[in-house]
């Protein structure tokens, strides 16, 4: 029988490398001694399970999650959907997904963001959902506007919705960030560019997806989330012991 | 022309930002918006085994504390059993293992309660001495950062660790000891991004 065993080692050829100085910040919080490359032991190939019990069905509405009675947040009303799929490219099925986001005006609900954009008093910016059987997510939110941040004097955020997934594994744990096909601030953005490899830019592009579309009322962007893959093998994998 | 590999490739990561809050810990953020925030709890009433503190600052390389970092915490029961169908053996009831921590914005001081962990067995049958695995996130950190926490009261075992006895720096293994405060069951354990007691990040 094939047993699950390691997962792939991370690609950190298209990862950010820990040290990006023209994204500020990261000069004083990157570590500068090599990490410490481990084998999966039962602490990494384990990691924190979700039910359906955990989150209720409106949280992937960011429409209604935070509205006031019949009210709806300002913006233009999008659907964001797409399968969590490992480097195998099987589903990663039940796994909890959570983004958040600013508002259309491009400014956040939290008490640290004092841009001068308005705060929309129906949108409170965060949603979860489990992925189904398939892999499968979605949520229905307003597209995030750009936002001015302090690192050059003029850098904008393009439009963006953070996202975390947990996989399977606390090795498969991963924070990213989606962007919008065809927004023309990705290529000027200090963060984007952290990522040394165009293609795993391109990986993290939503694209317009007229098939998903709610025709009269709102639109979609498919956007697809790979988590490392994991080996089968069919020797005794020693994990466990022998 | 030579076949392809056909596997896909994983998303790149991107920094939480400074904003990390409103999606993993709105109430910190400052509102209030689903029935429960996951990751409040991560040892339950039932379980077994000493209930413990966990305290610490994340500083940064110009020694100042980092204010708006996430943690998470991920840890064994008192039995070295993790709450996962893969791993044998069974935890306690509301035993989930796992938990969100939230610096204090002014302070960047955090804490969190739990039970102390059992040794868990590692690779080749070799024993590994009890810890927590942390993983942190935070504005300027582009790629989450793993360590591991072990406990000051557990010299021998932690001698003893297939995963410090990795670490070729001796001196660099203190940076994964968390050091029981006298007449307490609370631990500090600060985290270092940088500098020369730079703490041991893994790439697992
Ligand atoms: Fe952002």
């Amino acid at each position: 029988m094939l047993k699950p065993a390691e997962f792939y080692q991370r690609d950190r050829e298209r990862h950010p490398p820990a040290l990006t100085k023209d994204y500020k910040t990261s000069v004083k919080r990157s570590p500068q001694y090599a990490l410490i490359s481990l084998e999966n032991t039962a602490s990494e190939i384990t990691g924190p399970v979700f039910g359906h019990a955990d989150i209720d069905p409106i949280d992937n509405d960011l429409l209604l999650n935070y509205a006031q009675d019949g009210a709806s947040p300002i913006g233009e009303r999008i659907i964001l959907h797409g399968r969590v799929l490992d480097e195998n490219g099987r589903p990663v099925p039940n796994t909890l997904v959570e983004i958040w986001q600013a508002n259309a005006g491009g400014r956040y609900r939290h008490k640290k963001d004092t841009y001068l954009a308005p705060i929309d008093p129906n949108f409170g910016g965060c949603g979860r959902t489990m992925t189904d059987e398939n892999g499968y997510y979605y949520f229905r939110t307003v597209k995030p506007g750009a936002y001015p941040w302090r690192n050059w004097v003029n850098n904008w955020r393009p439009a963006h919705i953070h996202l975390s997934v947990f996989g399977s594994a606390f090795a498969q744990r991963l924070i990213t960030q989606c962007y919008f096909e065809g927004d023309p601030l990705i290529k000027k953005c200090p963060i984007v560019a952290t990522i040394p490899d165009d293609d795993a830019i391109e990986q993290l592009i939503a694209v317009l997806d007229l098939n998903a579309t709610i025709p009269l009322d709102t639109i979609a962007y498919k956007f697809d989330i790979v988590l490392r893959g994991r080996r089968s093998t069919l020797f005794e994998n020693r994990l466990e012991g022998n | 022309m030579r076949q392809r590999l056909d596997y896909l490739k994983e998303s790149p990561s991107q920094t939480a930002g400074p904003y990390v809050h409103i999606g993993l810990a709105p109430g910190a953020a400052g509102f209030d918006i689903y029935r429960n925030e996951l990751g409040q709890d991560i040892a339950g009433t039932e379980a077994k085994g000493e209930r413990i503190r966990i305290e610490g600052v994340v500083i940064d390389g110009g020694g100042s504390p980092v204010k708006d970092v996430l943690l998470e915490a991920w840890q064994a029961n008192a039995d070295g059993i993790y709450a996962h169908p893969e791993h044998p053996g069974e935890v306690e009831n509301g035993f989930c293992g796992w938990g969100r921590v939230i610096t204090d914005f002014e302070t960047g001081e955090w804490a969190f309660d739990t039970v102390k962990p059992g040794p868990v067995m590692g690779r080749n049958g070799q024993m590994m001495a009890p810890h927590i695995n942390l993983w942190i996130v935070a504005r300027g950190i582009n790629i989450g950062l793993h360590t591991r926490l072990y406990f000051s009261d557990e010299a021998e075992a932690n001698a003893n660790d297939p995963i410090i006895n990795l670490i070729e720096w001796t001196d660099r293994r203190e940076t994964l000891i968390a050091i029981r405060q006298a007449g307490s069951s609370s631990y500090r354990f600060d985290i270092r991004l940088q500098g020369d007691d730079e703490t041991v990040f893994f790439d697992i």
